[in-house]
């Protein structure tokens, strides 16, 4: 899933973000610990549970503030993110011919045809945007009749959870995340999103590009910036033409990345940073995994 | 789902992936349909080290196609053959499961591709 890092629509909400009320299980959040921060979701008191419970919590958490809401704004966050990023674009366009990788979190499949001489099998967990991934070959390549344009084509999807990923292990020559740890609400589960990358990947040779939202984002309408809050809901709106009601405002989560905090994520689950920055509102990282 | 994809699919779920019946995922009920790429022999040619190739001859055959050779071919061989690079183009990139299941050899889970598509979401008690 692409994040709403750039070229956000007009429909995309501003303003201040819903507070994150149901964040009941995060063991703790780095920006209420700074001084100056915003207070938005400071009230949701963590109790003490169980790592288990919390886990489940987490994920029931996400399935409503992340995965429900990609399936409701599917076809218009997609028709919103058509352009590859350049700098994934690049990443993708230097593997040499006859490269195998993965798109984990690939959303709308922009980045399955950017690169024709290599293989990319791409996954999400929205059966909304694999669909779409899929169907967004068919505009171009015009087959005899529509059902089989709608069974042929170039790129390959499946839908699958970035926890559970169906790859064997060590074998792939890359995989791409672009805007999909940040959606991820517990430190736990975004190091053990990044460990199932490194999975995937030949040991040395083989790597990882992670793109989050960063928490550094001083010029962008937003505004954010360190001190912010790092967990926060963000809002998506979907407008709708006059005299068809209200518009409708989607909430999702997003745990904003401070800077520093994706290399201590990669390394902690056992990657080793190769190359790292910040583009347009987003940190990123280029690693590998040792053995 | 490209029988190129298939080749690096295994279970989804955890405990499996430690088991070498869970790679590659048993092809069942499968529909097939075949669709024209043009042959770029340079991504064949560096595609077939990725592959494993014991996985490849397995789909291969359980879909019906002419047995593979034992031993892959070297780069070497596979540049100087254009039937072979012809016939491996077609079986992994022209060639999908677009109905039909793949199906886990250690826990027996079954993975539905529908129109397409492959689901490995799995239910929460195999979580």
């Amino acid at each position: 899933m692409a994040s709403g890092s750039s070229a956000m629509p007009a429909g995309d909400g501003d303003g201040s973000p819903a507070a994150p009320a149901q964040l009941h299980h995060q063991p703790h959040r780095e920006g209420e610990r700074r001084e100056g921060h915003h207070h938005e979701g400071a009230e949701a008191s963590p109790p003490a549970s169980a790592p288990a419970s919390a886990a489940a919590q987490a994920e029931t958490y996400e399935a409503t503030h992340v995965h429900a809401v990609y399936e409701a704004i599917a076809p218009h966050f997609s028709s919103t993110r058509h352009k590859p990023w350049p700098f994934v674009a690049q990443f993708l366009l230097a593997q040499r011919p006859g490269s195998i990788g993965l798109d984990v979190g690939c959303g709308n499949g922009k980045y399955l045809r950017v690169n024709p001489a290599i293989h990319i099998l791409g996954s999400d967990r929205s059966a909304a945007l694999v669909r779409l991934a899929w169907e967004g070959q068919r505009a171009e390549r015009p087959a005899e009749d529509d059902a089989t344009a709608a069974r042929i084509g170039q790129v390959d999807v499946a839908v699958a959870d970035g926890l559970a990923l169906p790859h064997r292990r060590s074998a792939v020559d890359f995989a791409i995340s672009i805007a999909v740890i940040h959606h991820l609400s517990t430190p736990e589960r975004r190091r053990e999103a990044i460990a199932a990358l490194l999975e995937c990947v030949r040991p040395r040779e083989g790597r990882v590009l992670v793109y989050v939202w960063a928490l550094e984002q001083a010029s962008s309408r937003r505004g954010w910036d360190e001190g912010s809050a790092q967990d926060r809901m963000v809002p998506w709106v979907m407008r709708k033409p006059k005299g068809q009601g209200p518009d409708a405002t989607y909430q999702r989560y997003y745990h904003l990345y401070r800077k520093g905090e994706l290399e201590e994520d990669i390394v902690a689950a056992g990657g080793a940073v190769e190359e790292s920055g910040y583009e347009r509102d987003n940190w990123w990282v280029i690693c590998s995994k040792p053995s | 789902m490209k029988i190129l994809s298939i080749n690096f699919l295994s279970c989804a779920i955890k405990a499996c992936k430690s088991s070498s019946d869970s790679f590659p995922l048993h092809a069942k009920d499968a529909e097939l349909v075949q669709d024209e790429i043009e042959l770029n022999p340079d991504m064949i040619i560096n595609v077939l080290p990725r592959l494993d190739w014991a996985a490849l001859r397995t789909t291969s055959s359980e879909l019906g196609f002419p047995q593979l050779p034992e031993q892959p071919p070297t780069p070497f061989e596979l540049k100087a053959d254009e039937t072979l690079l012809k016939d491996l183009h077609h079986l992994l990139l022209e060639t999908q499961i677009s109905e039909g299941k793949l199906v886990c050899g250690n826990c027996g889970h079954e993975y539905a591709i529908k129109e397409g598509i492959a689901n490995f979401l799995l239910p929460s008690h195999l979580v």
